[in-house]
């Protein structure tokens, strides 16, 4: 039951919202040239939240009356999240002045939307993962729209809005289906009465609709239609961010609610995750062939590759392994993703950024190294072997073979070759076209963030152990 | 006639039809959008307090003060998002909301 020791527990949260409070004091009283300082600030805080995770006890611990769970899987979890959040912000701080974000509310809302993931992350119960889904949704509906001043970007704040709102709308009603079904919103009591009784269509409908508003928050077919809009619309640095902290704390959050409570129900939900994932292959593998902007064609990549994380996620008759092969696919995604805008934020001329795929032409001549990384990520994304991004797709792959989802794999590998189209066609535009003006020079925090997210997808294949351990670990506390 | 819990159930559902529909086939005035999602949410809202009530269980009741609280947060930003998108449109139609395709 709730004792003082709870609080130990949520230490990582409580170091984040107190530092956020000191943050937005510092904020209010310096105005805008505390911006670089608050930068810095938010992230020696991200830094000390994931020392202090790690340090923690990882038994399986239930607090607050069992509203949250702390396990080494939420550990793992947590520690990725903040980490995509410190490395977003490490890239993104120098660039908040020259694009009119240049006030330190920007860095107390990314601390905000962390700690509502975190609570995402470790919830055991249907109010706490509400609570946390609507404290991070709320703060990136303004991040999107923070770029006051620009059509684009307030038009996709309004879209990113509406929809989420939707979809929490959706999740909502199915959690009061699933509450008035089973009597209980503890995810435990959940799990206790679907054992004993069985499942009933009150409960398949109630995991439908909190099936649909989940899906919305990874970004899945079809309730991606925000995804390319906001990754465009919104300015680089909060594309940066959507791309990489979310996504793990949202595929996480699936991950618990439909192995925890419903790991039962399993042959129900699975067809809902089949058909998602099949969809979210084909549609984020054929769009993206079009795409001119670079960071819309990230949104579709972005897009195939939930598909394939929820590839794994269907095969449930082998807990252990499916939930393992979706923590590797998203670890590697999201140091994969860090890296891709990495050199997004780095295509700047004079000052200016720029976002069309065709300004990345010849830059093989004037800053080879940067191409070679560009390379490096590309062929990963694409899933192609040695790079890390293999991996991920192999073990994938391989729970949903065990599981006899043949139908999956097939489609699946097949859309990775439409998606390896647009892949390839920007190294082609990065080697073979005619050469233009050089880029300004990165900053050091961008060539930090490259250089490691290089030398990860490169060594993984070859020293994937240890990662491959801690997966391992997570996904054995959480079945 | 008694009033069974199937009736809030039907009620509830019928409203929160009512809101999806809203979101969907309104092709005017973003404020309508805005009305539609409060009205979805307290479709929810009536989903639990019957539920609660019917299994004797507070729980429900509880979730629907903060599905409350947070709905008049969400609220909040959606009207200051929409403030700042008319600032920069010169308009809230539902059809002027369209500067990128694709």
């Amino acid at each position: 039951m709730s004792n003082e020791n709870d609080f130990l527990y949520i230490l990582p949260e409580l170091i984040l919202i107190i530092g956020a409070l000191i943050a937005l004091l510092i904020a209010g009283y310096k105005g805008k040239k505390s911006v670089g300082f608050v930068a810095n600030f938010a992230i020696g805080l991200m830094v000390l939240a994931g020392i202090v995770s790690y340090a923690l006890p990882n038994d399986v611990t239930r607090i607050f009356n069992g509203l949250l769970i702390n396990d080494s899987y939420s550990i793992f979890m947590k520690i990725l999240t903040l980490f995509g959040g410190a490395a977003t912000l490490l890239m993104i701080k120098n660039f908040l002045q020259s694009r009119k974000l240049d006030q330190p509310e920007f860095i107390v809302l990314i601390l905000f939307a962390i700690v509502g993931m975190m609570f995402m992350i470790s919830s055991n119960n249907l109010l706490t993962l509400y609570l946390g889904i609507e404290m991070q949704s709320l703060s990136l509906y303004i991040l999107a729209a923070f770029n006051r001043s620009s059509t684009k970007a307030t038009e996709s704040g309004l879209k990113y809005f509406i929809l989420g709102a939707l979809s929490s709308g959706m999740l909502l009603f199915g959690m009061s289906y699933i509450y008035g079904f089973t009597g209980s919103t503890s995810f435990d009591l959940i799990a206790e009465h679907i054992g004993k009784e069985g499942s009933s269509i009150g409960i398949i409908f109630g995991i439908t609709f909190l099936a649909a508003g989940l899906m919305f928050k990874i970004s899945a077919v079809p309730f991606h239609m925000w995804t390319p809009d906001v990754y465009e619309g919104a300015p680089t640095p909060v594309t940066a961010f959507f791309a990489t902290a979310p996504k793990i704390a949202a595929m996480a959050m699936i991950l618990r609610v439909l192995y925890s409570p419903f790991i039962e129900m399993g042959t129900d939900w699975q067809q809902i995750i089949v058909f998602v994932a099949l969809a979210s292959m084909v549609l984020g593998g054929f769009a993206g062939i079009a795409q001119k902007n670079i960071k819309r064609l990230m949104a579709y990549s972005s897009i195939a590759h939930m598909g394939y994380a929820l590839v794994g996620a269907s095969a449930f008759s082998d807990p252990g392994t499916a939930i393992k092969s979706v923590i590797l696919y998203m670890t590697i995604y999201l140091i994969t993703t860090l890296g891709v805008f990495a050199c997004i934020l780095g295509m700047k001329r004079g000052g200016d950024s720029f976002e069309k795929i065709s300004d990345l032409a010849g830059m093989w001549r004037n800053h080879p190294l940067i191409a070679i990384s560009l390379t490096i990520f590309m062929f990963s994304l694409t899933g192609m072997p040695p790079f890390a991004g293999f991996i991920a797709k192999y073990y994938v792959f391989s729970a949903a073979v065990n599981e006899g989802l043949w139908l999956l794999v097939i489609v699946g590998v097949l859309a990775s070759v439409v998606g390896a189209f647009y892949y390839l066609r920007i190294i082609k535009v990065i080697y073979f076209e005619e050469s233009k003006d050089a880029f300004d020079p990165m900053s050091i925090e961008l060539k930090i963030v490259l250089g490691f997210a290089t030398l990860f997808t490169i060594i993984f294949t070859i020293f994937p152990g240890s990662l491959l351990e801690l997966a391992q670990n997570a996904a054995q506390s959480l079945n | 006639m008694q009033i069974e819990l199937g009736h809030y159930l039907i009620l509830a559902g019928t409203l929160f039809t009512i809101g999806i529909f809203g979101i969907f086939l309104n092709r005017k005035n973003v404020i309508i959008i805005l009305m539609s999602v409060e009205l979805m949410l307290l479709a929810v809202n009536i989903n639990f307090v019957a539920f609660s009530a019917y299994s004797n269980d507070m729980f429900g009741q509880i979730f629907t003060l903060f599905i409350l609280t947070v709905a008049a947060a969400e609220a909040a930003i959606g009207l200051a998002i929409l403030v700042v998108f008319f600032r920069a449109k010169g308009s809230i139609n539902v059809e002027d909301i369209n500067s990128m395709k694709g």
